[in-house]
């Protein structure tokens, strides 16, 4: 009876997952390694279990790498993961520099006033995403918030274009991304003895110096725990570039849904999914490690 | 550390929260504005509004995001907690590792690719795509956030009272709905929360997954926003942002409440 009970619990979101994760995820590899067809479905060839094994080995033969060594050969794709990976780098970065400063005045804040600043910075993560990145489309037009300001500072002396340009993407990311950075920087510091800041300024460090040497190395571990939950999900972000960059800005994640919606290449989309994920391989599984020692450290 | 803020910890925080905020409060400021001109100011007015509670086809699609959104996370409840209570109290069994891969990956997939995989799947099965099919796809990602939420409180919790519950005689399931669900019930509420919110927000899944017959609010937005900022889309917005607020407020307020009175008959039960 127990036996059975186990079981049933077990295998209830067991096979929900097996279902709707692994099966769709093998369909995609298996159309990655398909050929574009006129038909319905657009991809040949598809596989007839009534032809028994002689045919489940005849559709073997037909699935080839050729989408791969087609994305290898054309330089729009390469020139693309590229690209994600130079936008989703530098805008983790800038997440650090904004991020940082706000982890540590929240951690330094008075104890009866974190509760509330930690709601202020969870209340947009529960915003939807596309709204926070709306919001900048007003701001950063021609005519928009930051331009006004700016003609009205006399800092130009005319508009400038922002919008539709790499630099919107990066403000968008650091902005909806912020608070995964802020949060896990926060957990480490709050963390943080200050009695040990105060042996370094005893011992002739200065504040600066004490940050450097005590602060900066002890909160790392949530430095790069936020730095990976804001690098894994840019490396393939939508939206961002496609509301807030311009024809010129190209990420994986973009090309990935024109290749399906515009030219409707399934085949094509499903090999440049593969490569994205192989991307997100190394990073996943560093910061797996990471999280892994901080535990133990924890423990 | 009692005491005041120093200026550099005011001033990083002001700039931080302003620069959070203050995005959003222009979005809401305008929503009022009389001009159809998003970024002049033109006089007070809530036309807008008035235009959005005409507009039939975001009404419905405001429906069915709601619809979507109360299924999805409903199930998804369901199936993360037992999720987490597989991963937390079964020990070993065959597949673990895959098990316990499924339900962090996920989390990390970007969700072009969880899109796609799923639209390919319901293609290959020959699934009418719709409401139905966004369902099953938001319940399977937002499982496995119900999933790592409930695990952690689960982790936390002090067995001996379940097997108390199990010695005085209840049945295995009795302690699980009597003993353990109102213990972990705050994380089970906020893996809801969190799932339905999910579900609410998502563009890319939904956009993967729908059908010709079911367009949800956000690609409603999203095709709207695409020809560039409209009066109409930040009204929409400031409702959507102000329910958030209500919700997460008197959420956090619940359970703050929730933990005192727990806190309270804690104390009380070992006088």
């Amino acid at each position: 009876m127990t036996k059975l009970r186990r079981f049933i619990l077990i295998f209830v979101p067991y096979s929900w997952l097996v279902i709707l994760f692994l099966v769709p995820f093998g369909i995609v590899l298996k159309i990655s390694l398909s050929d574009i067809a006129i038909a319905r479905p657009p991809y040949t060839p598809i596989l007839d279990l009534s032809t028994g094994w002689a045919g489940f080995k005849e559709y073997l033969s037909q699935l080839d790498f050729e989408n791969f060594v087609f994305l290898a050969e054309d330089r729009l794709y390469f020139l693309a993961y590229l690209s994600s990976l130079k936008i989703a780098l530098i805008s983790t970065v800038l997440t650090l520099i904004v991020g940082y400063p706000i982890a540590y005045g929240m951690a330094k804040a008075p104890n009866h006033w974190r509760p509330t600043l930690m709601m202020l910075v969870i209340l947009p993560f529960w915003t939807s995403f596309l709204i926070r990145v709306y919001a900048w489309m007003g701001i950063l037009s021609q005519e928009g918030f930051l331009n006004q300001f700016l003609l009205w500072t006399g800092l130009t002396s005319a508009p400038l274009t922002i919008l539709n340009t790499d630099i919107a993407v990066y403000i968008g990311i650091v902005y909806t991304y912020l608070p995964f950075m802020i949060l896990p920087i926060y957990a480490t510091l709050e963390k943080l003895d200050d009695s040990l800041i105060e042996a370094a300024e005893d011992l002739g460090c200065s504040r600066l110096s004490a940050f450097w040497l005590v602060t900066a190395p002890l909160s790392k571990p949530g430095v790069i725990a936020g730095c990976f939950l804001v690098f894994i999900p840019a490396l393939g972000e939508f939206v961002i570039p496609s509301l807030l960059g311009g024809s010129d800005t190209i990420m994986i994640g973009k090309v990935l849904w024109d290749e399906f919606f515009s030219n409707r290449d399934w085949p094509v989309a499903s090999a440049v999914a593969i490569i994205l994920l192989l991307l997100l391989v190394i990073p996943i599984i560093l910061f797996q490690r990471n999280e892994q020692k901080n535990r133990e450290a924890n423990q | 550390m009692t005491g005041r803020f120093s200026w550099f910890n005011a001033t990083s925080l002001t700039f931080g929260f302003v620069f959070l905020y203050l995005p959003m409060l222009i979005l809401i400021i305008f929503s009022f504005n009389e001009s159809r001109l998003v970024t002049v100011w033109a006089g007070f007015s809530t036309k807008w509004y008035g235009e959005l509670f005409q507009n039939e086809a975001f009404l419905d699609a405001a429906w069915v995001t709601l619809k979507v959104a109360f299924w999805s996370s409903t199930f998804a409840t369901v199936l993360g907690t037992i999720a987490a209570y597989v991963m937390v109290r079964s020990g070993r069994f065959l597949g673990r590792t895959l098990f316990s891969g499924m339900i962090y990956a996920p989390l990390v997939m970007p969700e072009v690719i969880t899109g796609l995989s799923l639209l390919l799947f319901f293609i290959a099965i020959g699934m009418d795509r719709g409401a139905t099919t966004i369902i099953l796809a938001h319940t399977t990602f937002s499982m496995c956030y119900v999933s790592v939420v409930v695990s952690s409180r689960l982790a936390s919790f002090d067995r001996s009272l379940e097997e108390a519950a199990l010695d005085l005689g209840c049945t295995p399931f009795d302690a699980f709905f009597s003993v353990t669900l109102p213990i972990i019930a705050p994380a089970v509420i906020s893996g809801w929360l969190l799932a339905f919110t999910l579900s609410l927000d998502d563009l890319v899944i939904a956009s993967f997954t729908t059908g010709p017959s079911s367009t949800t609010l956000p690609i409603k937005i999203f095709s709207a926003v695409r020809l560039g900022v409209s009066p109409e889309i930040n009204a929409l917005s400031t409702i959507m942002i102000g329910l958030v607020t209500i919700g997460v407020i008197s959420a956090s307020l619940a359970s703050r409440g929730l933990i005192a009175r727990r806190e309270k008959e804690e104390r009380l039960a070992q006088k």
